[in-house]
């Protein structure tokens, strides 16, 4: 599933129980279980699907058939400051695309990937619904409205200091 | 909004928030209270205003004074001078981009002219967090009626009669749809409420979530009373942070005053509603595939029938609507299904919310009467296109959608009407564009977004849409065939014809409206290899005028790949062998010398 090997402590592995049994373990609930695990852990390795799998009672290949579906959850970490570049159609048509090249260009990263600090990652979203700002950019929860190649410099700057 | 004298209305949507309109609302109060006028005047934190171009925004009624562009640090002067002396801070005003006139009031912008609010009748008016607010415009009047007067049967028939149809994008009859689940046998039923926005370029449910959540509320529950469900369910996008606070405040709320939960004002009805989050799938709009991810698994969506209306969540009978249509349901009730039905054109009747986005001067959420022109809602709603360019296509529908030209600016906006001209109402969004957008690169776009969107499930769409961005990126590269045109029109009816959901069905729309109506733009990419609207990269060429060029040598210092050879004061030239199209030179360029073919 996937090369990074994680070794779970034994707090983590109550945690991630603790947040099934607040689901009654009720398998109708896996999605809404996945994204507090998630919100918890920040991702979801292939150790704690295994978890997940066992207290929830669903088969292993069918929670990780739902993690790989969505594009909300992820198998490898986020950086400190997760980037993510709206490339709806609104903001598409305002130059999303521009913006995201100078992204990769400044972090030297692509899309689904962290810079070797772990601070920085860049993710895709589509349409967060603030379409009068387009195009719209989000670290971690702030929302960058009107964004323009020159911008992104100094966006990344706020957060290296 | 009791005995105050005063509100100042200040926009709390997602787009404002982005814009520190929370810090606005904060000042306010503050200068407010500094000049002690806590009792006189009212900060009140709203929903979206819809004119989210000119954000952060604050109305201040009775008078209805609309600021736009609002900062912080204006707080003061506005209360100082609006609050405590009555003047208008003209600066703040907002500025018709036409009449060069500033407007006093909202009836005088003509964003707002053409509007009529019934979805969105209290978005922007009252607080979202306080119940009480809604309850004082008519809330729940509509849900004690039904439950006090009307029977189930009755109350279906005044929507059927309203003429109300699915404004989520298919525009299925909403009363029929009721009037199916409520026939079906079981004693367990559910109401869905659709809340997974997928639509790039579509915000209408999420401002409707955040700006007025109880009304999606009443609407469930009458709809439970109607098909006999006891438990609602919001399928809404984890996207949606604000939204979905708003809506378990709501929730919360409805239960505390006994209009959720047992026994709703006193009668023998019992509802109440629960939360499911999406995870970022565009195909969980379908209402197969968002069922099936409501109980858990992959939103991958089935063969209808069995329609949800039959067999639904875990089984059962299900009604799902969209927001928008939810939204719908408590004025017709009160207001009665002839004056709804009075509203709109023959076959599609009410308003419509439409999300306006893209190269136009007034991006926002708008919602107007069916029958209304493109032409009106673009040209005098939306204030024409942005820095005084030409008008080009309007996409309907979202990513499944097809492009409108020119040609059709003043056909009626109905759901017939808009498929016959080959695109599609969808949930709403509009985007517009310019001269300066190519075609070919749109509909590759739209067709990149089908690719990664598509579940796996039937091979038409993960395939079929595969190989179409195929053919468009070669195409847009410089590497197409005249034959690409029939391989494109081919694979795409084969698709329509063949893909199981409404999503792969309507997948290749974009391909297939943009070339009836641009076809030229096809070919100058395939037999020209030009794009006429400069956009597609590797169809460009740059070249250095040499009756401009001083030989300064700036543009050869600014190349990264050495493609600029000359010495200095000589003409320079550009290897277009070694040139990667990366515009550096142009943008050095400081004597015009530098040309994009």
């Amino acid at each position: 599933m996937s090369n990074i090997k994680v070794e779970l402590k034994k707090n983590q592995v109550d945690k991630i129980k603790e947040i099934c049994k607040s689901f009654n373990n009720n398998p109708g609930e896996l999605i809404n279980a996945l994204h507090k695990v998630q919100s918890t852990f920040g991702y979801l390795p292939a150790e704690v699907q295994e978890v997940v799998s066992q207290e929830m009672d669903v088969p292993l290949s069918k929670v990780y058939g739902v993690v790989t579906f969505y594009s909300f959850f992820s198998m490898i970490p986020k950086g400190k400051y997760p980037i993510s570049i709206c490339t709806g159609t609104a903001c598409y048509v305002r130059g999303a695309e521009t913006v995201l090249q100078e992204f990769k260009k400044e972090l030297g990263i692509e899309v689904g990937e962290t810079t070797a600090d772990g601070k920085f990652s860049i993710g895709c979203l589509r349409c967060v619904g603030a379409c009068g700002l387009a195009p719209v950019v989000m670290v971690g929860e702030k929302t960058y409205g009107r964004v323009s190649p020159e911008m992104v410099k100094d966006i990344i700057k706020e957060y290296n200091e | 909004m009791s005995d105050y004298k005063l509100h100042l209305l200040v926009c709390g949507g997602t787009g404002c928030k982005a814009s520190q309109s929370e810090l606005i609302y904060e000042n306010l109060k503050k200068e407010i209270g500094n000049e002690g006028l806590s009792d006189f005047a009212q900060v009140v934190r709203t929903g979206c205003f819809g004119f989210c171009e000119k954000g952060p925004i604050v109305k201040i009624i009775p008078d209805n004074t609309f600021y736009t562009q609002v900062k912080p640090e204006d707080a003061k002067e506005i209360v100082a001078e609006h609050i405590v002396k009555g003047r208008k801070v003209e600066r703040l005003l907002y500025t018709d981009p036409v009449a060069k006139k500033t407007a006093g009031s909202t009836r005088e912008i003509g964003f707002y002219k053409k509007q009529v609010r019934i979805a969105l009748r209290n978005c922007g008016i009252i607080d979202p967090e306080n119940i009480g607010e809604y309850i004082s415009r008519d809330g729940y009047e509509a849900l004690g009626k039904v439950l006090t007067e009307l029977s189930p049967a009755d109350t279906i028939k005044i929507i059927k009669d309203s003429g109300l149809r699915g404004r989520g994008g298919a525009g299925f009859p909403t009363g029929l749809k009721w009037e199916l689940a409520a026939k079906s046998p079981g004693n367990e039923k559910y109401v869905v409420c659709n809340a997974d926005e997928g639509d790039p370029g579509a915000f209408m449910d999420r401002s409707i979530l955040e700006g007025d959540p109880h009304t999606v509320i009443e609407a469930m529950a009458i709809c439970g009373y109607c098909i006999g469900a006891d438990k609602g369910l919001v399928y809404i996008r984890a996207e949606y942070p604000l939204a979905i606070e708003r809506l378990k405040t709501a929730i919360k709320q409805a239960r505390e005053y006994g209009l959720l939960g047992n026994n709703i004002l006193g009668s023998k009805f019992s509802f109440d509603i629960e939360l499911r989050y999406g995870a970022g799938a565009f195909v969980c709009g379908e209402e197969t595939a968002l069922i099936h991810s409501m109980e858990g698994g992959r939103g991958e969506p089935t063969l209808k029938p069995p329609f949800p209306a039959v067999s639904g969540y875990l089984g059962k009978p299900t009604n799902v609507n969209n927001v928008e249509t939810f939204a719908n349901i408590p004025v017709i009730l009160t207001k009665g299904a002839e004056w709804f039905s009075s509203i709109g054109t023959e076959k599609s009747k009410g308003t419509k919310v439409f999300a306006l986005a893209g190269k136009i001067n007034n991006v926002g959420l708008i919602e107007v009467p069916m029958g209304i022109t493109l032409r009106e809602v673009i040209f005098e709603i939306g204030g024409g296109i942005k820095n005084g360019k030409k008008f080009k296509a309007v996409q309907t529908g979202g990513p499944s959608g097809g492009c409108l030209t020119e040609k059709h600016l003043n056909i009626p906006i109905e759901y017939e009407t808009l498929v016959a001209a080959g695109s599609m109402m969808g949930s709403g969004g509009m985007i517009v564009m310019d001269e300066d957008d190519c075609m070919v690169d749109f509909a590759k776009f739209f067709l990149e977004f089908s690719v990664e969107e598509s579940c796996g499930k039937c091979t038409p769409c993960r395939i079929g849409n595969k190989r179409l961005h195929e053919l468009l990126d070669r195409i847009c590269k410089g590497n197409g065939a005249p034959e690409d045109i029939d391989r494109l029109i081919n694979l795409s009816y084969v698709i329509k014809d063949t893909a199981l959901c409404g999503l792969g069905q309507a997948s290749p729309n974009p391909v297939l409206s943009t070339l009836e109506h641009f076809r030229h733009e096809y070919d100058a990419h395939i037999i020209d290899k030009k794009c006429p609207a400069g956009v597609c990269k590797a169809l460009m060429t740059y070249e250095i005028v040499p009756e401009n060029c001083v030989g300064c040598t700036a543009c050869a210092r600014a190349c990264p790949v050495g493609a600029i050879t000359g010495e200095r004061k000589q003409i320079h030239k550009i290897d277009p062998k070694l040139c990667i199209k990366c515009g550096a030179c142009l943008e050095r360029c400081k004597f015009n010398a530098v040309i994009v073919n």
